[in-house]
């Protein structure tokens, strides 16, 4: 990725997102968090279940309305919109892929029909051969067949169905996908294909991804850049090498110690980090700040300092 | 029993479930064996039978499950030959298991003091005082903090760490022989997931159990197993100690199940994938079943089905590439540094048994 003359296409402001606002079970899923996604990359967001990644992918795609802040993309006010054309662009140019390719087809319907939803609502396909001949093109692009199409979404594998979750979200040409743990629900050998689709699919057709996920060592493989998520709040932006390599937050040090490795002897040696939450709740003042070139870490303005030592003792920062 | 090491031993095992479609060849002639104290971790992709074996070994099986063949022998008795009453009487008592779901595996509308102590009081017939008491022994053992309070607490008041952790202590409650461990962290976050296996590990130690562990996940097959069964398609393909499947693997699955992980440090465009999907064990294909998937299968792969060769005393694989008229194939580059890795490893060790050897003989003279 040259970042250089990247260009924005999503900037995300201050964004909180709570919910049972006012009630004594107030929760903040989301606390106050800013990043942005550069067009043609892929920014990988991890954390634990219950860190918010889920909530800031679903508030990106708008499907909540978010307590404060702001989301663009492409320069406009998600939130903004307001007529139907309007609301009916902007789904059109950003698209998810769900976690559950079990949950996420409906039973009742044809694969084409699953597939052409999106055409249809969009009114993509000239007439009827238009359409079928999309479809039969889109299966082909994600590896399925085209005699595929007339089928029930049962009968099928869950990698498979995951290719038709892709499909789905290719039909109505997005520009931006959100992949909200697109293969955790795959085993090993098919999670490889699917992640291989999806960045076949990026090189061809010049996507954007959000990827959302737990699987740290698939992210990084996938991600240009990472965001660590924890406790609704970013706590690290890096570039994925330089976060894997170099984490300077003792979260993600942390997290990245508790992965496990397939190799028996590095496992015999692991030595987990522990990591204290509650280092995050002293009441200070926290903010992303860059320590290092394109390396952001949350920190209070006493905490810079340390930071940049770590930085510098991991060659990060040279002067 | 074949060997007094062994505590569990499973031969020739055929199980077949009853569709509509037909039959669906689940398990298909698989043997091992459970050593004491060990940990046998067995790794495949869902549908490879992994999880079918072990609930064969509990009876609990669906109804329209059929055992065709074989036999599980435990402590000289062969478990398939038990009545159902004679079952509840061993499991929970000799052989626990520990379920994936710690969400699911759990009575909502039972306090979890009554969860852990009941099995003491089915199997133990023990009063309910001394079996709370030892319940909350257990509690404390598997690192529930406010053991005394929390006794009384629902499930629902717990997270999902402690909850898999519940599920540990009804699980060893009984201290049993045998502790088989279906996907049982899969559940949950990394870091979670590595508090759970340590605390297994370190019970493990305590109550000399051992472990059936079954995941698809070869990270956490390296920091628990001593043993490794690796199943494609209801047959065990491949068999060894860690070592010997990480760092020395022979079948083209295990192969390609390695370099589809990518590790923390691996990068570049393509991940190496496995093509296709598994068979459809309704009608399982002639041969070896992963012919189809494999890029390295020879035509005799399509015809006949390979039998084991034998790598080392505890290394067997079945593949036609170990037949000694078969072609020379170099494996994936992935593999071929885990190989190098080995190599070194040995010599290493090897050296290092020459260097203190002599020490050795000096002390035991002196």
């Amino acid at each position: 990725m040259d970042y250089e003359n990247a260009e924005k296409i999503l900037e995300v402001k201050h964004l909180k997102q709570y919910f049972n606002v006012g009630k004594s079970d107030e929760v903040h899923a989301v606390d106050d968090i800013s990043f942005d996604i550069y067009k043609g990359e892929t920014f990988g967001l991890v954390g634990e279940s219950g860190s918010g990644k889920t909530t800031t992918g679903r508030a990106i795609i708008h499907l909540y309305e978010p307590t404060s802040g702001e989301i663009l993309f492409d320069g406009k006010n998600v939130d903004s919109f307001t007529s139907k054309q309007e609301k009916r662009d902007f789904r059109q140019e950003m698209q998810m892929i769900f976690q559950d390719p079990y949950a996420s087809l409906n039973p009742r319907m044809k694969v084409k029909d699953i597939v052409a939803e999106g055409i249809d609502i969009n009114h993509l396909a000239k007439d009827d051969d238009d359409r079928t001949k999309q479809v039969e093109d889109l299966l082909e692009t994600v590896g399925l067949n085209k005699d595929h199409s007339s089928r029930y979404p049962h009968e099928f594998s869950g990698g498979q169905r995951q290719r038709i979750g892709i499909a789905r979200a290719l039909a109505v040409r997005p520009k931006f996908v959100i992949a909200d743990e697109p293969i955790s629900a795959l085993d090993v050998s098919i999670q490889a294909q699917v992640v291989n689709l999806m960045k076949k699919l990026q090189r061809e057709q010049g996507l954007t991804y959000l990827f959302i996920a737990h699987d740290l060592s698939m992210v990084k493989y996938i991600s240009d850049r990472i965001g660590v998520m924890h406790y609704g709040r970013m706590l690290e932006i890096a570039d994925s090498d330089e976060i894997y390599a170099h984490p300077l937050h003792d979260y993600t040090k942390s997290l990245l110690s508790a992965v496990p490795v397939p190799d028996p002897e590095f496992e015999r040696a692991r030595q987990e980090i522990a990591y204290d939450g509650g280092q995050e709740n002293d009441g200070k003042e926290r903010h992303l700040v860059e320590i290092a070139p394109r390396h952001w870490v949350r920190a209070a303005d006493d905490e810079i300092d340390m930071y940049t030592q770590r930085a510098h003792e991991a060659s990060l920062i040279h002067d | 029993m074949d060997n007094e090491n062994n505590i569990l031993e499973v031969r020739n095992l055929q199980v077949n479930f009853k569709t509509y479609a037909g039959d669906v060849k689940a398990i298909r002639n698989v043997s091992f064996d459970l050593r004491k104290g060990e940990t046998l971790a067995i790794v495949g992709e869902s549908g490879s039978g992994k999880s079918v074996t072990t609930r064969t070994i509990m009876g609990l099986n669906a109804s329209n499950a059929d055992i065709a063949s074989g036999s599980i022998m435990y402590k000289d008795q062969d478990l398939l030959k038990k009545s159902e009453k004679e079952m509840e009487g061993i499991r929970g008592q000799d052989i626990a298991e520990i379920f994936q779901d710690p969400m699911t595996s759990l009575d909502p509308t039972m306090k979890i003091g009554r969860q852990i102590a009941e099995p003491l009081m089915v199997h133990k017939g023990m009063k309910k005082d001394k079996a709370w008491a030892q319940a909350l022994e257990m509690m404390k053992l598997v690192g529930i903090t406010d053991a005394e309070s929390r006794i009384n607490d629902y499930p629902h008041q717990f997270s999902g760490g402690m909850r898999q952790r519940i599920v540990i202590a009804i699980a060893l409650i009984n201290y049993p022989e045998i502790l088989i461990a279906d996907e049982p962290t899969t559940a949950l976050d990394v870091t979670i997931q590595a508090q759970i296996l340590n605390l297994m590990k370190e019970l493990q130690d305590k109550i000399s159990t051992s472990i059936i562990f079954i995941t698809h996940d070869l990270g956490v097959v390296a920091g628990m197993a001593d043993r490794v069964a690796v199943m494609y398609a209801g047959k065990i393909v491949e068999y060894g100690t860690v070592d010997e499947i990480f760092y020395n693997p022979k079948h083209p699955y295990t192969w390609g199940l390695l370099s589809s992980m990518p590790t923390l440090d691996s990068s570049g465009d393509e991940l190496p994938s496995i093509p296709g999907t598994p068979p459809d064990l309704l009608d399982p294909p002639t041969g070896d079943a992963f012919a189809a998937r494999n890029a390295y299968a020879l035509k005799i792969d399509t015809e006949q089905e390979p039998p084991f060769f034998k790598v080392s005393d505890t290394h067997y694989a079945a593949t036609w590439l170990l037949h000694p008229d078969a072609p020379k194939v170099t494996p994936p580059a992935q593999i071929v540094e885990r190989q190098e890795k080995y190599a070194k490893m040995q010599q290493a060790l090897a050296q290092a048994k020459q260097t203190t050897g002599p020490v050795e003989e000096e002390e035991e003279q002196q």
